[in-house]
């Protein structure tokens, strides 16, 4: 048996690379809040109280464009859907444990926190605590770099000249998670159909055009789906 | 910039805090109740990352100056940058080839 120490150790250097790429994510939306006209608390404070990157973007984002309020709450818990299926892919290995402890792992829970804990539970045959030992070294290593890289973003906000169009980092990064998350023919074409909706609906006022673009990429990679059934 | 108030702001990022906390937590607290996730809810979830990062990101490029307009210098580096991300699937070489691609553009233009 592993002692705690050797167990935080794995789980730091299995997220280390992770948070290379998490790093400049974190300026880009710390960077974007601010421009959005947040005051730096309150830029500051998604960090902690969505905790989701690309949900946190598109919030600011469609601040900024001052979206209606259904579009600009919708649209990032649309985005963070996905934790569904992390967590029911996590709970049945949480099961045991209190629920307000189940609350607590479910605040941290994130992609790679999700993949991390998941490639190990199923490699390694650990009791619970160990389980949740690696569980928070990644999630909370995670957690700590995402508010110190936002906080970064907000202090250096607003001294970066318009010129450098930084805003143009935040569709980038968009661009950059659009792609591995294409894996098959549906996948393909709900991002297909969803760009080509949200293009041709990109006037409907209140930013309605990434909803329904959204919605229709869904419905026809659903149906792509079920007829290849 | 936003003309929403700050309080109107604070409301909506509370909501969205607790609705993806609530996310996070949905079959880890249920899962005494829930045996499993339904077929067809995978298959919904599945596909939601893709279609929303996707009409997210297409606007962004083609309408760029507000109306659609293919000839902008932030369309053509979404298109150079799109090539990478399909390439490399690298979210700093992305960032980086549409960053530079547009001063570029910018300086030349």
């Amino acid at each position: 048996m592993r002692s705690r120490a050797a167990i935080v150790r794995d789980a730091v250097s299995d997220i280390a690379p992770l948070l290379i790429g998490v790093a400049p994510f974190g300026v880009i939306a710390g960077v974007a809040a601010v421009d959005a006209g947040l005051a730096p608390l309150q830029a500051y404070s998604l960090s902690p109280i969505i905790f989701a990157g690309a949900a946190q973007l598109a919030t600011v984002g469609l601040l900024a464009r001052d979206a209606a309020v259904a579009v600009v709450i919708l649209t990032p818990l649309v985005i963070n859907a996905r934790h569904i299926m992390y967590s029911a892919a996590l709970a049945p290995w949480f099961r045991p444990l209190p629920s307000a402890r189940k609350a607590g792992l479910a605040y941290l829970m994130t992609d790679q926190a999700f993949a991390m804990s998941i490639l190990r539970y199923g490699r390694k045959d650990e009791p619970i605590g160990d389980r949740v030992v690696y569980y928070l070294g990644v999630a909370l290593s995670l957690w700590l770099t995402w508010q110190v890289t936002t906080i970064v973003g907000i202090a250096v906000g607003g001294g970066i000249p318009p010129e450098w169009s930084l805003d143009f980092a935040v569709p980038l990064v968009f661009l950059a998670l659009v792609f591995p998350a294409i894996t098959d023919r549906p996948t393909a074409v709900a991002a297909i159909v969803g760009a080509a909706v949200a293009v041709g609906a990109a006037e409907l006022p209140f930013n309605l055009g990434l909803p329904v673009g959204a919605l229709s990429g869904i419905a026809a990679g659903y149906l792509v789906e079920g007829a290849a059934q | 910039m936003t003309t929403y108030s700050p309080a109107a702001i604070w409301v909506m990022v509370g909501v969205v805090g607790v609705g993806t906390w609530l996310l996070r937590l949905s079959f880890v607290a249920l899962l005494a109740r829930v045996e499993t996730v339904p077929p067809a809810v995978t298959r919904i979830l599945r596909l939601i990352p893709a279609a929303v990062l996707a009409a997210i990101t297409a606007p962004a490029i083609t309408n760029a100056g507000g109306s659609f307009d293919l000839g902008t210098a932030r369309f053509a580096a979404g298109v150079l940058a799109a090539f990478v991300a399909w390439r490399t699937r690298n979210v700093a070489a992305t960032i980086g080839v549409g960053m530079v691609s547009l001063w570029v553009l910018q300086a030349l233009t």
